[in-house]
Order: structure tokens, then sequence, then C-alpha cells
């Protein structure tokens, strides 16, 4: 999308928006407009280039300075008494100082097919693990977790598609997701990639074609979730992606997750205070590579990555939230000191103030040790603002 | 089997599975909140199986949208929320995540049970969040008005009788048997028999009713909630958020400023040194708290000024002797009463 294009959209936006504000008898809401702004300063013992590698995430602090980290327009409301709409525009100044703006999810959902099945279509965040669908701005932490960046990119797991969810009549809450996307482009790390990259992993890239079903992405997801008492959550889920890679025609990857998520809030809570969230995933991941003149090192066909982070979100008092996370991802085979496949571990602990729903600072030292960094080790230290705007969608459990 | 038959099948299947409910099968209701669950299950009577998202010791504006609540709605034929934005956190993401298409707003299924209702504190002229979390429909905690229950139940009486018309005039009968209990509750046994309560209802709310009306009885029968409240009209109260405002209307009590500075915002220092202040010229003799809320700004403003600080459910469940809505209210007015009586101020 051009500059004019996005501003015209913008203005649009905004006007509707202004619209809807008016009279409060009918009030009506044919879109919901917000805008959330994410920016982060801070200082790394890190520089430039092992920084950018360091916080790999597409919205991670990855500069030291300031970083413009995520801003995004959200619209979203009733299409009509069949589907509902939602589309998530984002706006970015990266490392460069270069302005970026991308189409992040637009998609619609089906609001009433029967027999707990609803579709999804449109270009969206694949529903795997926990926080790849998230936003940055619901983020527990400032970065994204090492893992999810080795496996789905910075930007995070997206793409076109249509996927259908299935609430199963089970007695506890059990929902099945099942998805084909595109597997090609920027977002789609792991898979075809971007067609400007000419080398994934250390191995040279060839153009593939859709020939079949098997050139799709396809993702699979189980998510449970079950009450203890009246104040315990526990969500468990397991996902799969099988999709084709460009080592050659032959080449395909699958990545397999697992997913926790438990959160303790008393009933008495003080708008949500005090709480207790601990969340964690595990991923593993199998490149397999089409025969090549170029082997890998060590095994030549496959070639293995895992890890994972485990976190704790603590509310002691409203308005306040203290977390720590802890992180380690390894991959076999290593072809030298690759940032994206060495053994890595980053220590992460924060506290985050919410002086309203609508804004936030959080303070956050992260601490990681890491083969491709000249010292070993380094640390970080972020301070993250963000303000929302407009009617913001509550969030999912 | 032709196309046609197989079509017809499906028809069929796709009827019987969207039909409404068997004859002798209980209409599944769930509400938000504990207050619409104890008006709707007094109307509904045996007719009806009704469940409650929010426990009524919690914040219903501040309610996790959690899986269980989705499988709570899954099977409901009809949802009734408070409205006025109270639940717009995480209504919709319930709602849609039940995959129950037979509650989605705008069906009728779904229920706004704040129709009818006079509403107070809708804002006039420009509306930003710097005024803090300000509802744009107007303040949603009308249950706690007595007079509003009656209208609530008028209202899912005659959802119910839609939904399920063979029952149509019991729903009625049993809203207006929920009425009279509340009419007798608010004026004590002195309300005759077939006496227009309507009108005493708008006289008590003016001030215009004499304050000893629904006293002790004849039998030494309990005392109305408006016998035990009217000696306090005009009097100051401080509240924690601005829950209370219906409250207070009703019974004529005038809200002298809330501990929150700004509805949502968390107490400041600077606010409450002022709030104190004002609560010392003004000699205000309590501060009403839901239960649900901290004691420490409360606490350290009563131990400033002398006020008492009241902490009282405001749904029902929201304690033990709250159990249901004529007893949450009963609660209210005798906790309210009892310290307004006993305060030196």
């Amino acid at each position: 999308m051009n500059v004019h294009t996005a501003r015209s959209l913008i203005i649009a936006v905004l006007f509707t928006g202004y619209l809807s504000a008016q009279g409060i008898a009918v009030q009506p809401r044919y879109a919901d407009l917000s805008l959330s702004s994410l920016f982060s300063s801070g200082w790394s013992s890190a520089a430039a280039e092992e920084l950018l590698a360091l916080q790999g995430g597409a919205h991670d602090p990855n500069k030291r300075g300031f970083t413009v980290q995520n801003v995004e327009l959200s619209l979203m409301g009733a299409v009509d008494p069949f589907l509902r709409g939602e589309a998530h525009l984002i706006f970015q100044i990266d490392a460069q100082g270069e302005s970026i703006f991308e189409l992040e999810e637009a998609f619609l959902t089906t609001q009433t097919l029967p027999f707990g099945l609803q579709v999804k279509a449109g270009t969206y965040f694949t529903e795997f693990g926990r926080l790849n669908p998230q936003h940055p701005h619901s983020w527990s932490y400032v970065d994204q977790p090492v893992i999810n960046t080795r496996m789905f990119g910075g930007d995070g797991l997206r793409g076109p598609g249509v996927r259908v969810a299935w609430l199963s009549p089970l007695p506890w809450y059990a929902e099945l997701f099942l998805g084909l996307q595109n597997a090609n482009g920027e977002t789609a790390v792991s898979f075809l990639n971007s067609p400007e990259e000419d080398r994934f992993l250390g191995r040279p890239l060839v153009d593939r074609e859709l020939e079949s079903m098997a050139d799709l992405l396809r993702s699979a997801r189980w998510l449970n979730s079950l009450s203890i008492g009246e104040e315990t959550t526990v969500n468990l889920g397991v996902s799969a992606l099988w999709g084709p890679n460009r080592t050659g025609e032959e080449g395909k990857t699958a990545i397999y997750g697992g997913d926790l998520y438990l959160k303790w809030q008393p009933l008495a809570n003080d708008q949500g205070w005090p709480f207790v969230a601990l969340q964690g995933e595990l991923m593993h991941r199998n490149y397999l590579a089409a025969d090549s003149s170029e082997p890998f090192i060590g095994n030549p066909q496959t070639l293995t990555d895992i890890g994972g982070y485990l976190q704790v979100q603590w509310g002691l008092k409203r308005g306040w939230v203290a977390g720590m996370r802890y992180e380690s991802a390894t991959g076999s085979g290593k072809d030298g000191d690759d940032p994206l496949r060495d053994q890595r571990t980053r220590v992460a602990g924060n506290l985050t103030y919410y002086p309203s729903e609508f804004s936030k600072v959080r303070l956050q030292l992260n601490l990681d040790s890491a083969r491709f960094l000249d010292q070993d080790n380094a640390w970080g230290l972020w301070l993250q603002y963000e303000f929302l705007l407009g009617r913001h969608a509550g969030h999912k459990f | 089997m032709k196309v046609f038959n197989a079509q017809a099948l499906l028809m069929g299947i796709l009827i019987l599975l969207t039909a409404g409910p068997a004859a002798g099968k209980k209409l599944q209701i769930v509400t938000t909140t504990t207050d619409l669950k104890a008006i709707a299950q007094a109307v509904g009577g045996a007719y009806v199986s009704v469940n409650s998202i929010s426990s009524g010791r919690q914040d219903p504006h501040f309610i996790d949208a959690k899986p269980s609540y989705m499988l709570k709605l899954r099977k409901a034929d009809l949802f009734i929320r408070i409205g006025l934005e109270l639940e717009q956190g995480w209504e919709r993401l319930i709602l849609e995540g039940s995959r129950n298409r037979s509650i989605l707003l705008g069906s009728r299924g779904h229920l706004d049970a704040s129709a009818g209702i006079r509403r107070l504190e809708v804002p006039t002229g420009a509306l930003d969040r710097s005024m803090g979390d300000v509802h744009p429909l107007g303040n949603p905690h009308y249950w706690l008005d007595p007079y509003n229950a009656r209208i609530i139940a008028g209202t899912i009486a005659r959802r119910l009788g839609e939904l399920d018309p063979e029952h149509e005039d019991e729903y009625a009968r049993s809203a207006a048997s929920f009425g009279r209990q509340v009419d007798i509750a608010m004026f004590g046994s002195a309300l005759q028999e077939g006496e227009d309560s309507e009108g005493l209802w708008q006289r008590q709310h003016d001030g215009n009713l004499d304050p000893g009306f629904g006293g002790q009885s004849d039998t030494g029968e309990a005392r109305g909630w408006q016998a035990k409240m009217a000696p306090f009209r005009g009097v100051k109260v401080v509240t924690y958020h601005r829950s209370w405002s219906y409250f207070l209307e009703r019974f004529g009590l005038v809200a002298a400023g809330e501990l929150e500075a700004k509805p949502g915002i968390s107490p400041s220092p600077g606010h409450l040194k002022n709030l104190i202040e004002t609560m010392r010229a003004q000699q205000v003799p309590i501060i009403i708290v839901a239960s649900f809320k901290g004691d420490k700004a409360p606490n350290l403003v009563a131990s400033k000024t002398g006020a008492t600080v009241v902490k009282v459910p405001y749904s029902v469940g929201g304690n033990e002797q709250a159990g249901d809505y004529i007893a949450m209210m009963d609660q209210l007015v005798t906790r309210i009463s009892t310290a307004l009586t006993r305060s030196s101020l």
C-alpha cells in the first residue's frame, strides 16, 4: 500500500470514528477503532549488528536509544448478522530510521455456524501456541521470546488463509483448530520464506511453485481449558505445523509445540489485581532439507531446533506487575556461530505499572548468554511505554 | 439417496437442532451478574434453570473472558446482561467463544436488562478518557435501586414469555409477585393489599412520604427499607467508586465525593487529602465500599475523619447473608442505616 492510500484510509477511518462518537442515544458501533502505540528506550552492552541479532523480533527494542516498537491501528466490528471483521495495520520506524507500514491482519470470522464451528478467513496470525497470535501490546515483556523469533521470524507466523475452529461438546473446554495458509512470504519463516532470501539456516534456497496441498502451510491446534476452583484456570495446548521449505522440491518443515497458561486471581479482586500468571511454551522444529549439493554440517538431511520459555507474572497490587522469564534455545548440526541456531539463554526481569487500562510503563532487564556474541554475555535495560486510544477489544484468556 | 432428499434431511436436522426448547425442558438462562440471576430465578421459577457468570463476590466490570464461561453459555437459551457497557470488556469474547448463535447480540436470546430503566449520570457534552472511565450510556449500577429490580423483573418476564409462550402468564404473575415482595420490603406491611405502589415509590423518591410510613406494624414485623432510611434523607456520604448513585438517589442520600478522583482511577494521595478536608468540613459520617475493594484507602480516610467504613456486598452472593435480591438489599439498608445511626458525626 502506498503512503497516499494509507493516508486516505486513515482519514476515512478517523472520520468514521468521529461520526460514531456523535449522538449518545443511538450510539452506532459500525467499527470500533483503536490505536495502540508502543515505544521503548534503553541501552544494551551489545551494539548494532549484535544487538539486532539478540533482539531479533521485529517489535523488540533493538537499538541503543529509542525504538518505535509498534503503532497499530485496529478496526473491528460486526459486518452483518453473520460475520465479524477485524483489521490491524501497523506502522513502525526501524533501527535504520526507515518508516514501515504493514497489513498485519485483516480477517473475517463467522458468527452463526452450527455445531460449535467457526471459520476465519483473510490474513491472520497462525494460532500456534500462546504468544504467536498475540499482538505486541498484550505481551508481558518488551520483546518476544527467542524461540518465537527463531521459528517464526521477527513478525510472527502469519499469512493469508482459512481456518476452521470447532468447540467440542466435551464436558471441559476443548477447541480444535485446523488451518491452511500460504507458506510463502517474509512472515512464513521456516517454510517458503520471502523470495528475497537466498539462504536460510545456512542453506541455499530455490524457488518453488504451489503444486498441491502439501505446498501450503497446514496447522493444527488443540486447546484445553480447565478450572481449578473459581479462582484458577489452566489452559493447555498442543500445536503443529507442516509445510514446505525452499531447500528443494522435497524440502519440508514440521514444527510442534506445547503451551501452558495458568492464572490465579481471587474473586474479590481490585480491577484484576492481585494475580499470578504462569506461562510457558516449548517448540521443536525439524527442517528436512532436500538433496542438495551443499549438505548441512553434521547431519546432512535434518536440522533440529528446540527451545522454549517459562515466565511468571505477579500482579502485586492494583496497577503493578512484576515478572521473570527464563528462555533457552538451541539447534543441532550448527553451521558456525549462527545467531538463529546457537545455544542461547536469556533471563529477563521486569516491573510494569499501569496508570489505567490504557497506558503502561515497563522497565525490563535482560541478561543474555549466547555463543555468537563476542563476549558470550550481554545485558540490556529497556524502558517501555504505551498508550491506547479508542475502543480496544478485550483480551482472550 | 437423491441430492434433493439429502438436502431435505439436512434441513430437517437443522430445524430440529435449532428449534426452541422442547416441552418439559427448562429454559437455560445465563446472566452476567448474580442480581440478574436472582431476579430471573424469581420470575422463571420451575420453568428455568439460571446460571450467572459473575459470582457476586467480584467486580463485574473486570472479569476475565475465561473459557469456562463460554462453556456455561454453550447451551443457553437466554443471556441476560446489565448493559450500559458494564460488561463490555468481556461480553463479546464469551458470547463468540460459546459458539451459541441463539444468544448473540440482536437475537431473541440476548436480553439487555437496562431497557426501561431511568438512567443516572448519562454524560452530556464532550466526553473523553481524561475524565476517567465514564460510562457513556450512563451509570450501569442501576440494580442497587430496589425500584429498578421491579422493572428488571418485568423485562425478564416479557422476554421469557416470548421464548416460552406456553407459560407467558405465569412469568407475568411471578414478576408481579416479585415486585410485590420488593414493595413490602420497601414499605413494610403498612402497604395495603391492592394499593397502588407506583404512587408510593414516586412520593418516596420525591421525599413526599411520611418518614414513618411503613414503620413498626401492628404485629411487630420488621420495618420497611423506606422507614429505616427516611431519617437520613439529605445526609452526605462518600463512596469508593461511583457505583452507589442509584442507591443514594433512591433514599435521598447525597454523595459528597468518591475515594477515586475519577472513575476507575486509583485513589491518589493528593485527592484523598482534599477529600479528607471536605469530609471534615461537611462531617460526612460514612464511607460506602463494595466488598471486593481494597481496605487501605477507605481505612486511611476513616482514621483521619472519624467516618465509619461500611463495607457491603453490592451484588447477590457478595456474602453469605446476601442470598437473594431482597436479602442483599435488606443487608445494605440495615448496615448503612445502622452505621448512620451510630455515627457520632
